[in-house]
């Protein structure tokens, strides 16, 4: 784990900023779960207090340069009440084809929805639980993982995320063990009237040695209220294992999505990302990927949709530490009216990690005069045997493309809808589980018909 | 059929087009033939509507519409094929994606009912083995990966599926080898009906020993100089086009 001192508060620190989520926790940190765990008040104050510090990010903080949360100073965002309680569902979102129910836990506004979950279809020994039972249940296995990859350190979001932790998935997937069915995570925000509403799932992913699972995570909204999900995910591959999970987010557009994904890969295990954005008014998804172990291989890929006054920020890093590991990064993203994008892609190869193989793309698509994107590729290469190529490009239609295909009697708008489609392709074309990529296609095909 | 009146067109504010007259019947095949940017590919493009051809002059009746108003997806529907001289690669479209939707699009549009899949798989493959194509060239994207050979037989298989009541041929000659010519010129005329006329564009009279035509027109300087019968087509692979006034060596 990294660790960093400060000497003194970053430049553009605001404390005002951070001022109601401090006073916040000082009312609410007594009724958090596991209230009673020396570990977990140390951790929650170990955040708490580089919250403090940090702030809220700022644009003169580079890796947050092209994402502006001052929209969230104004909102004074309130923590979610029992408002989410009342709320039913008639269909929950699923990847599964026949609409059959597996294994699946449902957050509403952060909290966990019993009678909404599921564990039908695991096999024995693999625990799924929600985090404020897991501090009961599993205290020692949450006590050895937790707060243990995604470090509040330098980071002020999970530094945030880290004081008000409270509930979320935790998943354990003991040595050996694949898990056939794919585990569903919903996350539904729903807010009050009243207030924003601002919330923190914490997730905890751990898959001991030559251990499989398939996670997806379907964030969305329900209504319109103004809601903050400010989430981060802690993934522990172990040797040998492998874990895919991928994620979609079709929030509203008055939702804040903020996301912090950290991987760490043991020798041989397999982290394989892929994050789908369509929805929120403002998103951020932040993967980072440690390869801690020699042939350890992450796919960190992706690809979002945003149109009217949508920004959608994509930051990735990975961590090459050991030798022989290989990384992929396929990023598509289409920006229609106003609406911007940011990609930012650093990908580290430190001295050690000799015979590293690491790619990256990022294609952005423009469909307007008006729509923009940020991209900031970097690579950081301090060994000397490796093989790292990275690309970038952002585009129009193809006037020709267009003209073909309607020569042939495909009108307009459906020749534009065929080739957003192909392009987007490329990049779903990376989620190995079939009927994840079938969803998650239909989810793009959805966007395109809602114009 | 198409009957077009003094047709004057310019690209970037220049004029290509000079006042282009030409009527087309059913079932007859008409060639155009001409040097080097004299407007041959820009007649076709206007006449298909492609985007940045602006009409100055004159008029293009289809089968009594006005086609000039018309969208390239109207145009299709109408009957109207264009095979480009060079057809773009799309990727991430599977071609029998492509081929199923601009038929249905056409379908749909002329008030009749839509394939199915399988219907639709069963007229293609139909189609494809009389072009000697394939399955594999229908599963890939449009024209990724084609050779120049590919790409026109692609193009005949669409005017195969989709049946035109009028198709222009874009120098489809071009980058053909003679195996790949008579391939596409055997698809091209067994589509010859008494209801289905053809415009073929070419540079070269090669072409027009296995498509020939009932009339041959000369295009220079963007405008037609000489019309005449497939005996033309022959005048001009001996003599060039010098006594238009133009320089094919310059």
């Amino acid at each position: 784990m990294a660790t960093t001192t400060l000497t003194k508060a970053p430049r553009g620190y605001d404390p005002a900023a951070a001022k109601p989520f401090l006073e916040q926790f000082d009312r609410v940190k007594d009724g958090l779960p596991g209230a009673g765990l020396s570990w977990l008040n140390d951790l929650r104050s170990q955040g708490h207090d580089r919250f403090a510090a940090l702030g809220l990010p700022t644009v003169k903080n580079e890796s947050w340069r092209y994402t502006n949360l001052r929209a969230l100073d104004k909102l004074a965002f309130q923590p979610a009440t029992d408002a989410g309680e009342a709320v039913r569902f008639d269909v929950l979102p699923t990847v599964r084809a026949d609409g059959a129910t597996g294994p699946r836990l449902v957050f509403v506004d952060g909290r966990f929805r019993a009678e909404l979950s599921s564990t039908a279809g695991l096999p024995a020994g693999v625990e799924l639980l929600n985090l404020a039972d897991a501090l009961t249940r599993k205290p020692d296995l949450v006590a050895e993982h937790l707060g243990r990859i995604a470090a509040p350190d330098d980071q002020p979001l999970v530094a945030l995320n880290t004081a008000f932790l409270a509930d979320g998935p935790v998943l354990h997937v003991p040595r050996g063990v694949t898990v056939e069915e794919t585990i569903e995570l919903v996350f539904v925000s729903v807010g009050t009237e009243a207030q924003p509403t601002a919330f923190h799932p914490r997730g905890l992913i751990v898959a001991e040695a030559e251990s499989r699972a398939v996670i997806v995570e379907h964030h969305v909204g329900l209504g319109s209220c103004t809601t903050l999900s400010n989430g981060v995910t802690e993934v522990f591959v172990g040797a040998g294992a492998s874990i895919h999970h991928y994620k979609v987010q079709r929030e509203h557009t008055e939702a804040f999505h903020l996301s912090h994904t950290a991987a760490k890969v043991a020798g041989k295990g397999v982290y394989d990302n892929f994050i789908l954005t369509i929805g929120a008014k403002l998103s951020r998804n932040e993967v980072n990927s440690v390869l801690d172990g020699e042939e350890g291989d992450t796919h960190v890929s992706g690809a979002y949709m945003v149109r009217g006054g949508q920004h959608v920020d994509t930051t990735t890093f990975i961590d090459h530490a050991k030798p022989c590991c290989t990384s992929r990064e396929v990023y598509k993203g289409v920006i229609d009216d106003q609406a911007r994008a940011v990609f930012q892609g650093k990908i580290i190869v430190r001295p050690d990690a000799q015979k590293t193989d690491g790619y990256q793309q990022n294609r952005a698509l423009l469909l307007s005069d008006t729509a923009e994107i940020d991209a900031k590729p970097e690579l950081e290469i301090y060994a000397d045997d490796v093989k790292c190529s990275h690309g970038a490009t952002v585009g129009e239609l193809d006037d020709d493309q267009l003209f073909y295909l309607r020569a042939r009697g495909i009108d307009k708008d459906t020749a534009r809808g065929l080739l957003i489609g192909a392009f987007l392709s490329e990049a779903l074309e990376e989620i190995a589980e079939e009927s994840v990529r079938d969803a998650f296609q239909s989810y793009v095909a959805n966007w395109q018909n809602a114009r | 059929m198409i009957e077009i009146k003094n047709l004057h067109a310019t690209v970037d504010g220049k004029e290509i087009l000079k006042g282009i007259d030409l009527t087309i019947n059913p079932g007859e095949v008409h060639a155009i033939m001409g040097p080097n940017g004299s407007g041959k590919s820009t007649l076709s493009y206007v006449l298909a509507g492609r985007d940045g051809y602006e009409i100055t002059e004159g008029s293009v009746s289809f089968f009594g519409k006005d086609l000039l108003e018309m969208e390239p997806e109207e145009r299709a529907a109408a009957g109207l094929f264009l095979a480009f001289q060079y057809p773009v690669e799309i990727p991430g479209v599977a071609n029998t994606t492509f081929l199923k939707s601009a038929l249905n699009a056409i379908r749909k549009q002329r008030g009749e009912p839509e394939l199915d899949a399988m219907q639709f798989l069963k007229l293609v493959r139909e189609k494809t083995k009389a072009l000697s194509m394939t399955d594999e060239m229908l599963k890939r994207a449009v024209n990724v990966g084609f050779s120049g050979g590919e790409k026109k037989r692609n193009e005949t298989l669409q005017m195969a599926v989709l049946q035109p009541k009028f198709a222009i041929l874009d120098e489809t000659d071009s980058g053909l080898d003679i195996d790949a010519l008579k391939i596409v010129a055997e698809g091209v005329n067994a589509l010859r009906s008494p209801e289905r006329s053809m415009l073929v564009i070419t540079h070269y009279q090669r072409l027009l020993d296995y498509i020939v035509p009932d009339h041959v027109h000369v295009l220079a300087f963007g405008k037609i100089q000489r019309s005449g019968g497939k005996e033309l087509a022959l005048e001009l692979e001996k003599n060039g086009y010098a006594e238009f006034g133009v320089n094919e060596a310059a």
